[in-house]
């Protein structure tokens, strides 16, 4: 139904959709995604659960950011996608839906995605001076030697010494 | 390392930073609030969280599907059985499958036996923290029995680890009907009790009444789900409005507040206990009904084969070792399970390439965005009311942080 609505209001908007086990999912094109967030909060998905990024690191566009949103009044769930490279910026809901607040910041500090207008784009789950973006796919899944490699040499030196003795 | 921010104050200003957390005892895990006062009241709070974060996702990505449900034990680690539920149907959507009906009934059965026990904890340790300290003992009594039934079905109090993708590990040992039945008695009582000792206890009520209203707009704006929506006066429980697990076959109620404040949230929570006490005598009922049967999918592509099975036939010892090295053949394509958890809505996003291990995996933690209006909730009150809020949020810091 809503898809509908998008796509008679915002034609160019919409570059691909799916419906995996019932899934709707709309891919948004990223200069069109403020209009449509707006219309798609003026069509009663007012519930924003949840926001996150994949990344297909080899792709062009390299990450897919992935909201997912629920209108109460009939159930009606909607999944939209907007791909973008790194360092480019997408809009911040915050304005919309402060749930937005948190799940932004946790998308910018897993991937680096920064997002335009938010009040306090600060890393959350990670502390602040964090090199690197761990949930995109060419950090390492060990954290690497990156901030860690003395501490992790000196505690394997000691492990091997006290074995031998 | 760099010490975590602290909120710069002007060198003229009157206000006094209080540091709660990380290792509160009442700040219920490891999160850290500042707190920066004027007087006696909140000017501002800036939480801090990610203490207690383990890179869940991240591992996920080079683990087997099944080899993740070990890791969903400890996300909401109060009430595990049903993050494993939500993370298995989450799978099983993605496979297309759904597991034999009675698998369907032990895992509602269990599911509510976990909401209880989380409620329990919510409640019980909001009632401490306000300095109500019988209530707690009480309660915790009953949650010992949901841990002792919990470890007749799977073998763990607390990392149940209890369903299989397509199924459950095995069925209920018959030691099991008799224990909740009596559990259930128990559990009604202990409510009366708990309800005498709270619900017109007017120092409860003073600390509890219109302390973190929220309007439901503002409610569904910041993504509340869950008890905290329900007490501000949003119907909204995916047990009623998507059923799974066939509940939309049992008969219960939603309980809704008015006005989402701490008070509201306790009646909630004590209502949806005795649902829940409905739903169990209920599922209790069904699987007598239903009588034995198969409690996982027979296709050894998904399940493994029985052990018996393994050890006596060629194709059965196939089957196990294809499954347990190249794991379960996935189709391309994503998913968002979303199921109704203890503390809300508790979602799952999957996202296969076709492998051993999903590609990319999401957990969506019902306390996550509740506990990201905290600031905004605190504002112009007290510690003390800080500190009931945050109860009355059942912050679990495990599927906070992941």
């Amino acid at each position: 139904m809503i898809i509908e609505h998008i796509e008679a209001q915002l034609p160019s908007a919409i570059l691909d959709r799916h419906a995996f086990r019932g899934d709707q999912t709309l891919v948004i094109a990223r200069e069109h995604f403020e209009e449509v967030v707006n219309l798609v909060y003026m069509e009663g998905l007012q519930l924003l659960l949840d926001i996150t990024a994949v990344d297909w690191f080899q792709r062009d566009p390299r990450f897919d950011v992935v909201y997912h949103l629920l209108n109460l009044a009939n159930q009606e769930r909607l999944r939209l996608k907007v791909r973008v490279n790194e360092q480019e910026a997408l809009p911040s809901l915050v304005s919309r839906y402060k749930a937005a607040d948190w799940f932004e910041r946790e998308v910018f500090d897993m991937f680096g995605i920064p997002f335009e207008g938010h009040p306090c784009l600060e890393r959350l789950l990670m502390w602040r001076d964090f090199p690197g973006y761990p949930l995109r796919k060419d950090f390492p899944l060990d954290g690497g030697d990156s901030f860690c490699g003395d501490v992790g040499v000196s505690f394997a030196a000691h492990a091997k010494s006290l074995n031998v003795e | 390392m760099e010490n975590p921010k602290t909120p710069a104050l002007a060198p003229d200003s009157d206000r006094m930073i209080v540091n709660l957390g990380p290792s509160h005892p009442a700040t219920h895990g490891t999160l850290r609030i500042m707190l920066e006062l004027e007087g006696e009241f909140i000017q501002k709070a800036t939480p801090e969280i990610g203490y207690l974060h383990r890179g869940v996702e991240k591992l996920g990505e080079s683990l087997s599907y099944h080899q993740f449900i070990p890791l969903t034990d400890r996300l909401n680690y109060c009430s595990s059985m049903m993050n494993n539920v939500g993370y298995t149907l989450a799978v099983e959507k993605l496979l297309d499958i759904q597991d034999p009906i009675r698998s369907q009934v032990i895992r509602v059965l269990v599911s509510e036996l976990a909401r209880i026990g989380d409620h329990i904890i919510c409640i019980g340790v909001n009632a401490v923290d306000i300095g109500a300290f019988t209530v707690f003992l009480y309660l915790f009594r009953q949650r010992e029995t949901v841990y002792d039934l919990f470890e007749m079905a799977s073998g763990q109090r607390m990392h149940t680890s209890f369903t299989r993708i397509g199924g459950i590990m095995r069925d209920l040992p018959p030691e099991f009907v008799p224990l909740c039945e009596t559990f259930l008695g128990d559990m009604e009582r202990t409510i009366d009790e708990m309800e005498a000792l709270l619900t017109r206890n007017p120092i409860w009520v003073d600390r509890t009444k219109g302390v973190g209203k929220i309007s439901p707009e503002d409610a569904v704006n910041w993504g509340y789900t869950g008890p905290c929506l329900r007490a501000a006066g949003v119907a909204q429980d995916l047990r009623k409005a998507q059923p799974y697990l066939g509940y939309e076959t049992y008969d219960f109620d939603i309980p809704i507040g008015t006005s989402g404040d701490v008070y509201d949230r306790y009646l909630v929570r004590t209502e949806e206990m005795r649902q829940s006490l409905r739903i169990v005598r209920q599922a209790l009922a069904k699987l007598k009904e239903i009588g034995p049967g198969p409690v996982i999918v027979d296709d050894y592509k998904i399940a493994l084969p029985p052990k018996e099975k393994v050890y006596t036939r060629m194709e059965s010892l196939i089957h196990h070792f294809k499954l347990v090295m190249h794991g379960i053949d996935m189709p391309v394509g994503e998913v968002y399970s979303a199921t109704e958890a203890a503390n809300g809505e508790l979602g799952y996003y999957l996202v296969s390439d076709g492998g051993k291990s999903p590609y990319r995996i999401h957990v969506r933690p019902p306390c996550y965005p509740i506990f990201s209006s905290f600031g905004e909730q605190v504002k112009g009150r007290l510690i003390a009311d800080a500190v009931a809020i945050l109860g009355a949020m059942n912050i679990i810091a495990g599927e906070l942080d992941r």
